[in-house]
């Protein structure tokens, strides 16, 4: 298939000194970014701007960079190369108390009661701990958690606790979640309270970013997604333009199976079953349908359907990228 | 979920060390793990107790050597009423002496055949007469009982004094010099394996404590909110905020003990610097071994992720550490020798040193500049251990397997070509 002639990617890697054009008030803004663990690169000139208030995704198989990239725009690990700015600032930690941010292996302290262990992730990020504790109940009675209040972390199940986690993420209003792989080891109603969460975050100004292997999610949530794989981005804008990179496919029925106007379907045009598929042309669909009017053809079915994610994901990233991501298996990238 | 204002800027260095050890200092204030620190000692003191008791009982029921004696049947009332003078002069340092057998007029004995066959337990065997007395045993037993088997027969002839003068005893409130030299030098080394056992148990438990945090993975969430170097410095003074609630609680419990049973601290020599001073020093370089020490465990801990890892990477800096301290111990022996001042200088033996140097020095102006070279030195290895720590402890992910190494590079090309 070929793309390059289709949409010229938004996404074109910049020179490192080049000025980036920023149209909207950025969240986030990396370029270059370069991380390497024992002569291993795990992250390699990874590009990404994140608009402020903006869902965004960051898509690829486990083991793509996903985390080095997320830990290097929170401050937790250093790129070795390349620079970051969040919300305004070179060094993630002086904005700390405005971003959230949920790792992907969760964890809190087994002996903390359920509101102590929200007030304590508040209070890691600015907020007193007063202020935490009576956030950190109101909080837990919100999300129907009430009775958990008191409960160490120890007494809850795996699915609560993540909960209680994700509250302590948000306890102090952040303005930027950062949340790696939200959604693994969730059961679907709370993968569905998750998105709602999400979704509800972004509506008020929040800017949400979150790394996922699972496309479905991307899709359903974010407005632009970064495609990941080996280390690199192949892609990073909205999520249209990605579907954009593919030309929307056409389906065609027509009553004769035959005649003059066949000359007018684009090369890639194959017959399955009564159907004709091919890609919508570079010169869009109205010069075959006056063909096709003009040939008789007797249209008796016409659509174009845009590509999915998937698709473009597979398009972008590349087979075994693609296959990587459904494999899923349980390892940290 | 509408939540109200949030916080206005980001916390300092310090405030984020303050959360990190507020935290830990109330968790382990109420766990089990601060219980067993703080009945550790009464353990130790228990077993030391029993062992000692037992010791006792040991050598309560093993019997003394005795002397035996195989004389004529009045040498032999002569030979015991020396013995029972003697005694009462100088007590245990007389061996007791047994009736082997009195001899008849012309009647011989062979001492050494006696000895080999005796159910009792002698040691030694003296026959002839008080005169010429002739003493039979090992070379080792005769030799040390030589001096005191002669008084013995001398006492016996009558040479020696009949009445023994009694002696007036004028005992002095300070100790000599030399007395004085010998305890401060016990007070130094009782003070420096103190120190070094706080400082090994703390350290250890610093360590302990973060290995479980890397296990709850609990880490990465204190990582992606504030600087290492505040969690590193948080967990450090938690542990010696512990530390300290510990050797209060202990030096409050041993006191009470010590006092009640009708003890004080003045049956002991004051060290040089006086009491207050020396315990207010024994705090500073407490907290400064401590911290050197808990330094290079934590950056350790961030190099281990398991218990096992922990105790194989740890095992080579406990050992060095006890060397170090016996070095510091030998240097105590030496005073104002260069290795002493060796000592003082090498950062991880200095505050062993200068404690030792407290209980047999007065003068202070050294100790503040150890205090102040054990601090350049605190805060240098506290910033290098925190950034192998923030070097380490955030390594992402599992090793890769040369398989997956290849599928990312593969990866990569292909994703390229496809795009």
């Amino acid at each position: 298939m070929k793309l390059g002639e289709w949409q010229m990617p938004s996404n074109a890697p910049a020179a490192l000194n080049e000025p980036l054009a920023i149209e909207a008030p950025l969240a986030i803004e990396a370029r270059g970014l370069v991380k390497r663990f024992d002569g291993f690169t795990a992250v390699d000139g990874v590009d990404l701007t994140v608009p402020q208030g903006s869902i965004y995704g960051i898509l690829g198989p486990n083991g793509a960079g996903k985390t080095t990239t997320l830990r290097m725009l929170l401050g937790i690990i250093d790129p070795d190369s390349g620079i970051r700015r969040v919300l305004g600032h070179d060094r993630p930690h002086e904005v700390a108390h405005a971003i959230g941010y949920l790792p992907e292996e969760r964890g809190l302290y087994p002996s903390m009661k359920a509101y102590e262990a929200i007030a304590f992730l508040g209070a890691l990020r600015g907020l007193p701990l007063k202020e935490g504790r009576a956030r950190g109940k109101a909080l837990l009675e919100e999300h129907g958690l009430g009775y958990a209040i008191d409960r160490t972390i120890r007494q809850l199940s795996k699915g609560m606790a993540q909960q209680v986690q994700l509250l302590g993420t948000l306890v102090h209003n952040p303005r930027l979640v950062v949340f790696d792989e939200p959604f693994s080891g969730l059961d679907a109603l709370n993968q569905g309270k998750l998105e709602k969460t999400i979704r509800s975050l972004a509506a008020k100004g929040t800017t949400v970013i979150f790394s996922t292997h699972v496309i479905a999610h991307a899709e359903r949530l974010c407005d632009e997604v970064a495609i990941i794989a080996g280390g690199k981005v192949p892609f990073a804008g909205p999520v249209d333009v990605a579907r954009d990179r593919i030309r929307p496919q056409v389906r065609l029925e027509t009553r004769k199976a035959d005649g003059p106007w066949r000359a007018a379907l684009p090369a890639d045009a194959r017959h399955e079953g009564q159907f004709w598929l091919f890609s919508l042309p570079d010169s869009g669909i109205e010069p075959l349908l006056r063909a096709l009017i003009e040939g008789e053809a007797g249209i008796l079915s016409l659509s174009i359907e845009r590509a999915g994610l998937h698709d473009a994901f597979v398009a972008i990233a590349g087979e075994a990228a693609a296959r990587a991501l459904e494999e899923n298996p349980e390892e940290p990238s | 979920m509408d939540l109200p204002n949030r916080p206005t800027g980001r916390l300092s260095i310090l405030a984020a060390a303050y959360v990190v050890a507020r935290r830990d200092f109330v968790a382990i204030l109420f766990s089990r793990s601060f219980l067993f620190f703080l009945i550790g000692p009464l353990f130790l003191a228990l077993v030391t107790g029993v062992a000692g008791g037992i010791g006792m009982k040991v050598q309560e029921s093993a019997q003394q050597p005795l002397l035996g004696v195989a004389m004529s049947q009045h040498d032999t009332r002569l030979m015991l009423r020396a013995q029972q003078t003697l005694t009462e002069q100088l007590g245990p340092n007389m061996p007791e002496l047994v009736v082997v057998k009195q001899l008849a007029p012309g009647e011989t004995i062979d001492p050494a055949a006696t000895l080999k066959n005796s159910k009792a337990n002698l040691a030694a065997i003296v026959t002839g007469t008080p005169q010429h007395p002739v003493l039979t045993g090992s070379a080792e037993r005769i030799s040390s009982w030589q001096g005191r088997v002669g008084l013995l027969a001398a006492q016996a002839l009558g040479k020696s004094p009949v009445i023994y003068p009694e002696v007036e005893l004028a005992g002095v409130a300070t100790a000599t010099r030399a007395d004085q030299t010998r305890s401060r030098a016990g007070t130094a080394q009782i003070g420096q394996g103190l120190l070094f056992m706080l400082t090994m148990l703390l350290a250890g438990m610093v360590l302990s404590n973060l290995v479980e945090e890397k296990g709850n993975k609990i880490i990465e969430v204190l990582a992606a909110a504030i600087p290492m170097d505040a969690v590193f410095l948080g967990k450090l003074f938690a542990m010696l905020a512990v530390s300290m609630v510990g050797i209060s609680v202990w030096a409050m419990a041993g006191s009470t003990v010590w006092l009640t049973t009708g003890h004080s601290l003045g049956e002991y020599p004051a060290p040089a610097v006086g009491w207050p001073m020396f315990f207010a020093l024994g705090v500073v370089y407490f907290s400064m071994g401590y911290l050197l020490l808990g330094s290079v465990f934590l950056a350790i801990g961030s190099l281990a992720s398991t218990v096992r890892e922990v105790q194989t990477l740890s095992m080579p800096v406990t050992m060095l550490q006890l060397l170090n301290f016996f070095f510091a111990s030998f240097a105590t022996a030496q005073p104002g020798s260069l290795i002493e001042k060796a000592a003082m200088i090498m950062p991880f033996s200095s505050p062993f040193t200068m404690l030792a140097r407290a209980a047999q020095d007065g003068a202070l102006w050294p100790h503040l500049l150890a205090i102040a070279w054990q601090l350049v030195c605190v805060s240098v290895l506290i910033r290098l251990g925190a950034a192998l720590f923030r070097k380490r402890v955030m390594q992402s992910g599992p090793q890769r397997s040369k398989r997956r190494r290849f599928w990312q590079r593969s990866a990569a090309p292909a994703a390229s070509a496809s795009a």
